[in-house]
């Protein structure tokens, strides 16, 4: 009884799931020149929503994306290029609108920091093998077997040989 | 067969004293980036339009109000243009201090009525009251957007040379405006830089 009311639950939890993405471009109206339409979708995906803040306009449901995403239609209607169409926004709202933020001077950082941490890392694993191979070296050479544990190893060797 | 195996002790190893401390060094640098986190405010987006002319636009006053609102009304004196709708709920939060400037003389304050209805917004000023001198309806928020504008309420402080000097996000409390906007405008008037 319960569990048949859980699946119920969980197939109808599946079906909403499947339905909430189809609201972000419902309500919009497309560009009549596909091509057009085509470059300004491009364009929502890179620009980055301001009200739900990692979602793309392209996804977003809130007003303000949908005003920005007209706003895009209407500046590639008009003739502008995308590099233009896109620079009339970070006008407006800075590099924070572009998921991909550009390399400049500031944001250096940024795009070398992962490689710097990659570096960073290999160089201390580097050391960390060296240093260990070193110790063990030395603690072999530092410590050689005795008569006593050259007899057992000789015996051991011998055992083995045998059977 | 089993002899237990001798570890090598710690003073043969120094390094191993400086691991021990690593979960507590690696605590503390993750500890002081999520304290730092606390601090940061990711919902306050910073502007770029902070220095910058105030952009053109010319938008029509609201049915029945006399006085829009256009670039050049913006110039010549201190201002702050705030951004409002009768649909916005923190906007109700920050009017009365609105009310306050305008009763006192304080400072002009203008508004923007972002994507509003006129009849409400209309109706929302005759039963909170009437804070603003001029009052733009922006119908359609293509003047917030050329503003920088992304949430409702926002208020720019503009100098008179018609720059955006500054902008508060969402509503203006009683400290905001002692402490950040009322000793910026003073600056102002008498003729120094400020920021806020």
């Amino acid at each position: 009884m319960l569990m048949a009311l859980l699946r119920r639950l969980v197939f109808a939890f599946c079906l909403a799931s499947l339905i909430t993405p189809a609201w972000a471009v419902a309500v919009d109206t497309p560009l009549a020149d596909p091509v057009l339409e085509a470059r300004a979708r491009a364009i929502h995906k890179q620009l980055r929503c301001l009200v739900c803040q990692n979602q793309s306009i392209e996804d977003s449901n809130a007003g303000l994306a949908r005003d920005l995403r007209i706003l895009v239609r209407d500046r590639i209607a008009a003739g502008d290029s995308d590099k233009a169409a896109i620079g009339y926004i970070v006008e407006r709202y800075g590099d924070w609108v572009l998921l991909q933020p550009p390399m400049k001077g500031r944001t250096v950082l940024l795009w070398l920091g992962p490689l710097l941490f990659l570096l960073l890392a290999m160089g201390l694993i580097f050391l960390w093998y060296r240093r260990r191979s070193g110790s063990t070296a030395a603690a072999v050479a530092a410590a050689p077997l005795s008569a006593d544990e050259q007899a057992r190893l000789k015996a051991l060797l011998d055992d083995r040989e045998q059977t | 067969m089993s002899e237990p195996i001798s570890e090598p002790s710690s003073e043969s190893r120094p390094r191993s004293v400086w691991l021990r401390f690593m979960p507590l060094v690696v605590a503390l640098v993750i500890g002081g980036f999520l304290l730092v986190g606390l601090g940061l405010r990711p919902k306050e987006i910073p502007s770029v339009m902070i220095g910058k002319a105030v952009p053109v636009f010319d938008l029509p006053a609201l049915p029945g109000r006399p006085k829009g609102l256009k670039t050049a009304d913006l110039k010549g004196q201190v201002s702050l243009v705030n951004v409002f709708a009768s649909w916005c709920v923190s906007c109700r939060a920050e009017h009365p201090l609105f009310m306050k400037l305008k009763g006192e003389g304080i400072v002009p304050v203008h508004g923007l009525n972002y994507k509003d209805e006129g009849p409400a917004a209309i109706e929302w000023l005759r039963r909170y009251g009437d804070p603003y001198d001029r009052v733009g309806a922006d119908l359609k928020g293509r003047v917030g957007i050329d503003w920088g504008v992304y949430g409702v309420p926002e208020t720019f402080l503009i100098n008179t040379e018609g720059r955006i000097v500054c902008k508060h996000i969402g509503p203006v409390m009683e400290a905001d405006l002692r402490d950040k906007l009322l000793p910026a405008i003073k600056a102002l008037r008498q003729g120094d830089t400020a920021q806020c």
